[in-house]
């Protein structure tokens, strides 16, 4: 049985089928349909999951030659890493369409285009996070951007064109910078024999020591550009504040996380040379993206742009627990990855419902909102809580296993990493003091509490963040294989204890 | 007592059946041009458009059978043959350009014999000798008269540009460039609507065009000069034996470069491109810069690899240069547009800075993997993929329309998403391929180019290019950006229904761009069987 083939197709087909059958009198329908296709989805993930080994290397696999000229296959296959995203965009895309059920009413186009879309964009991510081809990969990679420039061009606020423009042409650029890399590969394959993008063949490529820091050098570039890291990160916020609630879901929770996804699968799997030789740079970039990202958040007066900059700071983490280069810190990266979806979603879902109501998404136009909605104020602040990576909630795990990690590769970097994790929690509690706290303003007075639909999109998300927090042991233990294997190929394992388990018990008595 | 003095003429020993596309489409020119003198005026629309059609398919279905004949299409043979006394080479890149150029022609034909979208008469002028804004112009156009000429005329440049990239000596290939040329001349002029601009870039692009040929014969003779024959074979031969009079061949590889780099409108030599894409007849401007590309880089591909391939390394760094600079000037000119035409224009210039690149990935055949892909496929392949896209973005350009004929302003496509969202999805979905989007045509074909150009260790050129690709990408999604997401300026722009002629080419050429991009596999392989010169 071809799953991940299905898994890509079902929501691609079902795009399709939504946004282009005519629905004008009944876009209900489409919706529905639409939120169908996404539980289908679900549910054959599920499938998917539940027969996934974790200890048994790369699952699902299927390979067909596709252009046999490019070396290029049409190769499709799932490890932990892979499973747990494709897990989290199948989660994700029917909370966000039940989230933004009516978002797509006013924009450009029809309901029933914005569904269409945001099907198509679930079936492309599936397809990235599955690829093990680096052709397959770069299209599916670039062909993601299509559907995210029509979601933020079509629906959001004013300025949205200009912020669809400038998502585009930053990814674009990032990309091409990434052709010359992915063509590059192509040439090395070829010296070798014949060409093939199979990441498999390519980790057994022998490329020379300067190649292969020049072809990392194109790879990272838009894996930075995409997750975003500091000094290449400017387009997020711009977007996010412009782009529907659910368009940002989709787009900082999956499609950033291919940025991060690709530094582990292609930066380490195919040049462990050169990332060993870029880790001192990268840690200072992430470091300073943690610090960057949660300080301009602190003073952000628009909470769209608000939680933007959080995530620069999260991705910040995310990519010093990828470059650390030992098993903390990688397991801290990739569950962050997952954790980090689940928790700026909610954030993003609970912020959005309240934009909407007041209309406005400055800050400084609400204040004791928690007396008129509390339940909103209830969400918010749990999500927030979540975003902050307060114990017992998910983040928390895989913050502290990165900031672990990191302090087992250099102590410096850790003690200015750790002071993002209190930056974290002024950004959060000021801008829920700011807004729900106090006494009811006349402006806020009218605000209602949320309806069910809305708490039907929070909900699971919210229980997926506390149970992670406590019991994280089923995620983690399919992440650890693909972390060990990454490592191995890296060249690095964990530097041992400098006491030994026996003595130190001798000690303590 | 005298001996009688005999003198005996071999008569030349021509392989008719093997060039016979070329002079089929000749014979259709020549009985289009009788066609003129003969028929009734009111037949002769109808009577043209057949003829040219059917001499095309005809041409079409001969070159096909001549490739199976040669073995060239079943794979069984790679050689090719040399005839007509070495003025010829009928080898695979040659029978493929043949075809390409063909049915890029059969397109450019339909889009000429468009007679819906001017309220029954075709985009030419009623009569061109009429100066423009008098009587005489007043009274062609009341009476509908218009010029079936340009169907003969066009066949002549489709001969041209079969026998260019087919042209197996100096002399030859020179005929084949004039006999391109002088029709495409004439062409230029010859658009119904402001005919100025049009005679302007007529007067433009032969001037330039005149200047550019003095160049390309100037090289000739010197070529000449030091090879002491005009074959590509033995100025092969001589290249390679390294005979003294280096210089010559230096001046003679330089000038030839710059006849062949002005067709293909490579910079600095592109400055007649925008004026003249701008006031040719739209058909016409898609008929060029489509057909004319593919034949001028089919000869530069022969001339260059075949005759000068053993002096690559004294031409390779001077297309290093022109490379980078084509498409510097194609996607950062191209900011600055807001005509489409123009537009589409500078965007030509830039791919063909992009089929340079590919250009330069010259190498042996020894050192060219079975699996690999060699400078001469990925540049052919580039050719069909803009060939198709090409044409289909002009004929997109020829039915949006107000008033005054095309509205090809910028800022009078705003809003065609939502007046007419097919029309502008498919040119949209050409943009992108022309940005070079993966799943489209345009991904493959410029993946293949920079592929050939690192496989030579060309780096800077590819990294300069995919520099380049996201500044283009930035003016394609501009034009997306106007279509889809600005509200129309006053009346808006209308999108006039043509015949089914129009929307073929349309339809075809976006097919194109959807199935190359998705499934390039097949063309790849069949262009590895025919991507082999003979000498």
């Amino acid at each position: 049985m071809p799953w991940l083939t299905i898994l890509i197709a079902v929501p691609l087909a079902g795009g399709v089928l939504v946004g282009l059958v005519p629905t004008r009198a009944n876009t209900t329908l489409s919706k529905q349909i639409a939120l169908g296709i996404s539980l289908l989805t679900l549910v054959l993930t599920a499938v998917v999951a539940v027969q996934y080994d974790p200890g048994g290397g790369p699952q699902f696999t299927e390979d067909v030659v596709w252009i046999k000229f490019f070396g290029a296959h049409y190769a499709l296959g799932l490890d932990g890493l892979g499973l747990s995203l494709v897990v989290l965009t199948a989660i994700l895309t029917p909370v966000v369409m039940l989230a933004s059920w009516h978002d797509g009413d006013h924009g450009r186009w029809g309901a029933s285009a914005f569904f269409g879309w945001m099907l198509a964009l679930e079936g492309l991510a599936i397809g990235v996070f599955a690829a093990t081809d680096v052709f397959l990969f770069y299209v599916l990679f670039e062909a993601t951007l299509i559907p995210i420039y029509f979601l933020v061009g079509g629906w959001g606020g004013p300025q949205r064109t200009r912020a669809a423009v400038k998502f585009l042409v930053y990814s674009l650029a990032g990309g091409l910078v990434m052709l010359a890399s992915v063509v590059g590969l192509y040439v090395e394959s070829a010296k070798a024999g014949p060409p093939s993008y199979l990441i498999s063949d390519l980790a057994r490529l022998d490329i020379s020591t300067s190649t292969g820091r020049w072809l990392f050098v194109g790879f990272f570039v838009a894996f930075a550009i995409k997750a975003p890291m500091f000094p290449v990160h400017t387009w997020l916020p711009d977007t996010t504040q412009q782009a529907t609630p659910g368009t940002s879901v989709l787009l900082v929770s999956i499609l950033d996380k291919i940025g991060t996804f690709g530094m582990v699968r292609f930066c380490l799997g195919i040049f462990p040379e050169a990332s060993v030789w870029a880790t001192p740079v990268v840690v200072v970039l992430a470091v300073v993206s943690i610090l960057y990202g949660a300080l301009v958040a602190i003073g952000q007066n628009n909470i769209s742009r608000l939680i933007a900059f959080t995530s620069v700071s999260h991705f910040g983490f995310i990519v010093l627990g990828i470059f650390v280069l030992n098993s903390q810190g990688q397991n801290g990266a990739n569950l962050y990855m997952f954790n980090h979806g689940l928790s700026t979603a909610a954030l993003f879902l609970v912020t959005g419902f309240l934009i909407k109501r007041q209309g406005s998404a400055l800050i400084s136009d609400y204040g004791g909102v928690e007396k008129v909605a509390p339940m909103l104020a209830g969400f918010f602040l749990l999500a927030g809580l979540s975003s902050l990576s307060l114990p017992g909630l998910a983040p928390f795990v895989s913050e502290l296993l990165v900031l672990v990690g990191t302090w087992v590769h250099s102590p410096v970097a850790a003690s200015f990493a750790v002071l993002g994790i209190v930056l974290a929690a002024l950004y959060i509690l000021l801008m829920y003091q700011r807004t729900m706290t106090g006494p009811v303003r006349p402006h806020t007075a009218h605000i209602t509490d949320l309806v069910p639909r809305e708490i039907a999109a929070l909900a699971p998300l919210l229980v997926l963040i506390v149970v992670l927090g406590f019991y994280p042991k089923p995620l983690l233990s399919v992440l650890n294989p693909t972390v060990r294997e990454t490592l191995s190929h890296v060249g690095k394992s964990d530097p041992a204890p400098a006491v030994d388990a026996g003595a130190g018990e001798g000690s303590s008595k | 007592m005298s001996v009688p003095f005999v003198v005996t003429i071999d008569t030349p020993h021509i392989e008719y059946s093997l060039i016979a596309p070329l002079l089929i489409v000749l014979g259709t020119a020549t009985v289009g041009v009788l066609v003129e003198a003969l028929a009734p005026r009111q037949r002769r629309y109808l009577i043209q458009t057949v003829l040219a059609l059917l001499g095309l398919l005809a041409a079409g279905v001969y070159t096909v059978l001549v490739a199976r004949d040669l073995g060239i299409l079943g794979g069984t043979s790679k050689t090719g043959k040399v005839v007509a006394e070495g003025a010829l080479a009928i080898d695979g890149p040659a029978l493929f350009l043949w075809g390409l150029v063909i049915v890029l022609s059969l397109l450019s034909v339909l889009l000429f014999a468009e007679r819906r979208l001017e309220g029954g008469v075709t985009a030419f002028a009623g009569q061109a000798a009429a100066l423009p804004g008098t009587e005489a112009e007043r009274q062609a156009s009341t009476q509908g008269l218009e010029h079936t000429e340009v169907f003969p005329l066009m066949m002549f440049a489709v001969a041209g540009m079969m026998m260019f990239p087919a042209a197996n000596d100096l002399l030859t290939m020179f005929v084949a460039l004039e006999v391109l040329s002088l029709p495409l001349y004439l062409l230029c002029g010859l658009a119904r609507r402001r005919r100025l601009l049009s005679q302007e870039a007529a007067m433009k692009y032969f001037l330039l065009g005149a200047f550019s040929s003095g160049f390309f014969i100037y090289g000739i003779a010197l070529v000449y000069g030091y090879a002491g024959s005009m074959g590509f074979a033995e100025i092969a031969n001589a290249v390679s034996s390294r005979t003294g009079g280096h210089v010559l061949l230096l001046g003679g590889m330089g000038l030839m470069a710059v006849g062949l780099l002005f067709k293909v409108s490579a910079a600095p030599f592109h400055t007649w491109t925008p004026d003249v894409y701008q006031g040719a007849p739209t058909a016409v401007t898609g008929f060029m810069a489509a057909c004319t590309k593919v034949a001028a880089f089919g000869a530069m591909l022969r001339l260059f690899y075949v005759a000068f391939g053993g002096a690559r390394w004294d031409w390779t760094p001077m297309f290093y240069v022109v490379a980078i600079l084509t498409m510097a000037v194609g996607s950062v000119l191209a900011l600055a547009q807001t005509d489409m035409k123009r537009l589409l224009a500078y965007s030509s210039i830039a791919h063909a800075g992009f089929l340079l690149t590919g250009f330069i990935g010259a190498r042996s055949l020894n050192l060219i993997g079975e699996d690999d892909i060699s400078a001469v496929q990925a540049v052919l392949f580039y050719l069909v993929t803009y060939g198709f896209m090409t044409m289909a973005a002009f004929a997109v350009v020829t039915v949006v329309r107000d008033a005054g004929g095309e509205a090809t302003h910028l800022s009078r496509w705003a809003g065609l998403g939502r007046t007419s969202p097919i029309l502008a999805g498919a040119f949209a979905f050409l943009l992108l391929g022309m940005a070079g989007i993966p799943l489209t045509s345009g991904f493959t074909g410029k993946w293949a180019v920079f592929a050939a150009a690192l496989s030579v260790g060309a780096w800077p050129v590819v990294v300069v290019g995919v520099l380049l690709s996201a500044v283009a990408a930035f003016f394609y999604v501009r034009v997306i950006v106007v279509m889809f997401f600005s509200e129309p300026l006053g009346e808006g722009p209308t999108v006039a229904v043509p015949s089914v002629m129009t929307m073929l080419v349309i339809a075809v050429g976006t097919a194109m761009t959807l199935v190359l991009g998705v499934v390039p596999g097949p063309l790849l392989d069949g262009l590895g069987n025919v991507a082999q010169f003979i000498r």
